[in-house]
């Protein structure tokens, strides 16, 4: 299993090269730079601009520079979430834990993409994973439900209610339940990421997108699962049940979720744009879609590398689980 | 056999939780309006973005400079009218006869938020340090009036000690100017001419680098009336009254929370849940609800800018006035405000908006017979033989809505088949500036109420000149502008070159823009500024909260 993680691990080297190297060649390809603005600056302050932003070099030079910038140059994890004592947010030291060093932000001159990262990322996470609490909780009970009660009402409901949840964009569900508990009812306030009170709207509707996903990839796994002759058999000898769903079928019924898993919590963890913006939350999300707006080409190359690495790791720790949960598979 | 996943277990104790916060929803309604003693004036603004820094000598935008004006002051500042000036750092100052130098007395008791008091020295080592090349501050160029500023930007001169500026003591401080430039005063309100406090700054790195961190909570040392007391990126930015400000005992806000929203339906729920006393603008799509049912919440006030379509002197057709004038001619202006932006806004015949003392020469007029006769005389009657135009336009909703209107005009109107082409922002900015466009949406915001600066777009070969329009004329006579020492004599040549931009049509104007804001009642002194500049000083808030007020609008 060692050797398997370590194999996949040097497979991914080159991917993020490659990604590394697109990002940067097809950002200084666009029209448009991070200087680009509506009133117009004169060339001798334009040329101080790119100056002072090692701009000025041949990009070969700038490439190499910034390859260097980003590659690993210790690996020190423990150092990760070890700078504590800047009060405003959780940190999270890209640089103190392995030399990676994003640059500085074009847009936000003040800070580097590495202090962004930290600031943003935890929000988007403890977003996510309250989304995908409130995913699980409802996907997988709902699915169970549908596959047991195979085209009774009640499968029918389910189903219904999870294709509503696939259909429903996040962008009309959002408005809609702040319309409802928040201005209506005035249970929550409208946007603002303070209070432990104000996790419950962005979780839910981001969550309920996914609970959808969830609860019909349960139900067919289940529904797979449920036909098997083991599960005849335990049902041959007498289980119950519950005993038989929870105990043997859900193992197998939930592959499907756990491969969905994978990319669905690095995408929800990096942050979304639209729940972002709707409930004012200060995640990663935001950045990632606006840094690209403003050709603030480090904070674009830092973010997509982010969410390469995250990609990378967890289709990793899928496929582990997958394994681990499937008997039928080895670790080749 | 391996140990059974315990899977339900666990998601029925999230859901517990789940339902656990759904029923208890007791904390915090109202977000941070109500997190302290009600006898304490917190003001909550939405701020539209996050700004990028607040260094002012760094910064651009206009939500940088909102945000700037409560922590630093200038030479002159707001007047509580939302007019004219009013004594900032300096109390009083004299122009020479020939209007090239100006003396600027500061008061003594100016001081920064750290107690040092604010010297002529420190407005010297600031405008230094903003035209220091390697600084590379975008917005030097609006220092280029004083002698030898725009040498030393450039690099050409090193001794800063040649240039106009000058200290002849701790409180005076005097500016050589290259030219007269009868609205400096205004122009002093802009952020690039306050002072920076260098000690501060020196502790976090050299002055000459940007981004370091002493704009930060804590850091920052300002001279303004308000003081950084912290600053949460994409949530808030949280000002408190500054006991050093010399002014201090005028001002009446404790707190001004800053919120960054760049989602204005966001914001217009926020402002509708009691979140936000002010909100930053308002959806389209909302105005005619609140005029209808919440007129005393909706405030529409002129803003100095003018929305218009630059056309392509460089490319057939319209290298014809002829036909320029007919598409201009063509537009239904009334129309476009009324179904389109619904704030009232001013259809423009002319370029140049007519505030700040400036009257308007010629317009358009003629209306579509007009228009129709023009393009037959050009060789395209009822559009006959033109080729189709293009309107490039930066994409969002409110322009494409816009581009449509006028698509349908010219189509309708005068048989001119128009395509549509939206590009992302800076993509838009790259087409717009290489003249890869035939007809292409833009907008000027003036930086100070001035008419100089709207004219001084359509300069030969001028940066935001995006036409091809090149008229010696038109640049001899604005040069001669800035001289005249007579302030009608100087309106009247700015009428004339209105009056050229009307005739010669190298751009079409639509409309003069509002600034449309939602206003909880509670706010006072909130006064109309057409480049809209906050006095935040004087803005005060009635500490009742009248209940159930802004509520109850679902």
């Amino acid at each position: 299993m060692l050797r398997f993680i370590l194999r996949r691990l040097l497979e991914t080297i080159p991917v993020l090269l490659i990604i590394a190297s697109a990002t940067f060649f097809m950002l200084r390809l666009v029209p448009g730079g991070p200087f680009t603005a509506e009133k117009a600056v004169s060339k001798e302050i334009l040329r101080n601009l790119q100056a002072h932003y090692g701009l000025d070099k041949p990009l070969p030079a700038q490439y190499a520079a910034y390859l260097w910038d980003i590659t690993p140059k210790r690996f020190a994890p423990w150092r990760l979430f070890a700078d504590t004592d800047r009060n405003e947010s959780p940190d999270f030291d890209l640089k103190a834990a392995f030399g990676i060093n994003l640059g500085p932000s074009f847009k936000y001159p003040n800070r580097t993409v590495n202090e962004i990262i930290a600031d943003k990322l935890p929000h988007s996470l403890e977003l996510g994973l309250w989304a995908l609490a409130v995913a699980l909780a409802l996907g997988m009970p709902l699915g169970v439900l549908a596959a047991m009660r195979k085209n009774t009402a009640a499968d029918y409901t389910a189903s219904t209610l999870a294709m509503v949840g696939i259909c429903v964009p996040t962008f009309v569900m959002g408005p809609l339940l702040v319309l409802f508990f928040a201005l209506h009812l005035h249970w929550f306030n409208a946007s603002g990421w303070y209070f432990a009170s104000d996790r419950v709207l962005p979780a839910a509707t981001l969550g309920l997108v996914y609970a959808a996903y969830v609860a019909r990839l349960t139900r067919g796994g289940m529904l797979e699962v449920l036909n098997q002759d083991y599960i005849r058999t335990a049902r041959a000898k007498g289980a119950s049940e519950t005993r038989i769903v929870l105990r043997h079928a859900l193992r197998g019924g939930l592959l499907p979720v756990i491969t969905f898993l994978g990319p669905a919590i690095a995408g929800i963890i990096s942050g979304s744009f639209v729940i972002e913006t709707i409930f004012q939350i200060p995640g990663l999300g935001r950045e990632f879609v606006t840094s690209a707006f403003n050709r603030d080409y480090t904070l674009v190359s830092g973010t997509v590398l982010l969410y390469a690495g995250l990609i990378v790791a967890l289709n990793l720790a899928v496929d582990v689980v997958q394994v681990w949960l499937n008997p039928r598979l080895k670790f080749e | 056999m391996r140990a059974p996943i315990q899977s339900s277990p666990v998601p029925f104790s999230y859901l517990a939780l789940a339902l656990a916060i759904l029923l208890f929803p007791g904390c915090g309604k109202t977000g941070q309006a109500t997190a302290s003693s009600p006898a304490k004036k917190i003001l909550n603004v939405g701020n539209g973005a996050e700004p990028q820094d607040l260094d002012p000598q760094v910064t651009t935008g206009v939500t940088e400079h909102h945000l700037l004006m409560a922590l630093f002051e200038g030479l002159v500042a707001e007047h509580p009218s939302g007019e004219g000036i009013a004594p900032g750092v300096a109390e009083s100052w004299e122009t020479s006869a020939d209007q090239l130098t100006w003396t600027f007395h500061l008061r003594a008791k100016a001081r920064w938020s750290n107690g040092d008091p604010v010297t002529a020295h420190d407005f010297i080592r600031s405008y230094q340090r903003i035209l220091t090349p390697v600084f590379a501050a975008e917005y030097s160029y609006q220092l280029y009036v004083v002698e030898g500023a725009e040498a030393f930007n450039k690099g050409t001169l090193t001794d800063f000690a040649k240039t106009g500026f000058s200290a002849l003591d701790d409180h005076t401080l005097v500016l050589h100017l290259v030219q007269p430039v009868p609205y400096l005063l205004y122009a002093l309100r802009h952020t690039s001419w306050f002072p920076v406090h260098l000690p501060t700054i020196e502790k976090f790195g050299p002055p000459d680098r940007k981004g370091s961190a002493w704009t930060r909570a804590g850091n920052l040392v300002g001279n303004g009336p308000f003081i950084l007391t912290k600053w949460l990126p994409n949530q808030a930015i949280t000002v408190e009254r500054s006991p050093t400000y010399w002014n201090a005992a005028e001002v009446k806000l404790d707190t001004i929370i800053f919120h960054p929203v760049e989602d204005n339906n966001t914001e217009e729920r926020m402002f509708r849940s009691g979140q936000l006393d002010v909100t930053e603008t308002i959806p389209t799509d909302k105005i005619d609800a609140y005029r209808r049912e919440r007129p005393e919440l909706l405030r529409l006030d002129p803003f100095y800018g003018t929305y218009y379509y630059n056309l392509n002197l460089t490319r057939p057709p319209l290298d014809d006035v002829r036909v320029r004038r007919a598409l201009a001619l063509a537009l239904d202006r009334e129309a476009i405000v009324k179904t389109i932006l619904r704030a009232g806004q001013e259809p423009a015949y002319h370029f140049t908006p007519p505030y700040a003392g400036y009257t308007p020469g010629e317009k358009l007029t003629g209306g579509l017979a007009e228009a129709r006769r023009l393009l037959a005389e050009a060789g395209y009657p009822e559009g006959k033989g033109m080729r189709r135009l293009e309107i490039l336009y930066n994409t969002s909703e409110a322009h494409k809505a816009v581009a449509e209107a006028v698509q349908q005009m010219w189509r309708t109107g005068l048989g001119v088949e128009v395509a549509l082409r939206n590009e992302e922002w800076k993509v838009y900015l790259d087409s717009k500036d290489n003249l890869a466009y035939d007809v292409c949406r833009a907008g000027w915001i003036g930086d100070f109420p001035d008419p100089h600066g709207f004219l001084e777009v359509f300069m030969t070969g001028g940066g935001n000149n995006d036409t091809g329009y090149a008229n010696p004329g038109y640049d001899r006579l604005l040069k001669s502008a800035l001289g005249l020492p007579d302030q009608s004599a100087r309106m009247d040549i700015y009428r004339q070159l209105d009056t050229m931009l009307t005739r010669d049509v190298p751009e079409i104007p639509l409309y003069f823009y509002k600034r449309v804001h939602l206003i909880s009642p509670r706010v006072k002194n909130w006064v109309p500024n057409i480049i809209d500049n906050r006095g935040w000083q004087y803005i005060d808030l009635d500490p009742v909260i009248a209940s159930g007020d802004l509520k109850g609008k679902d």
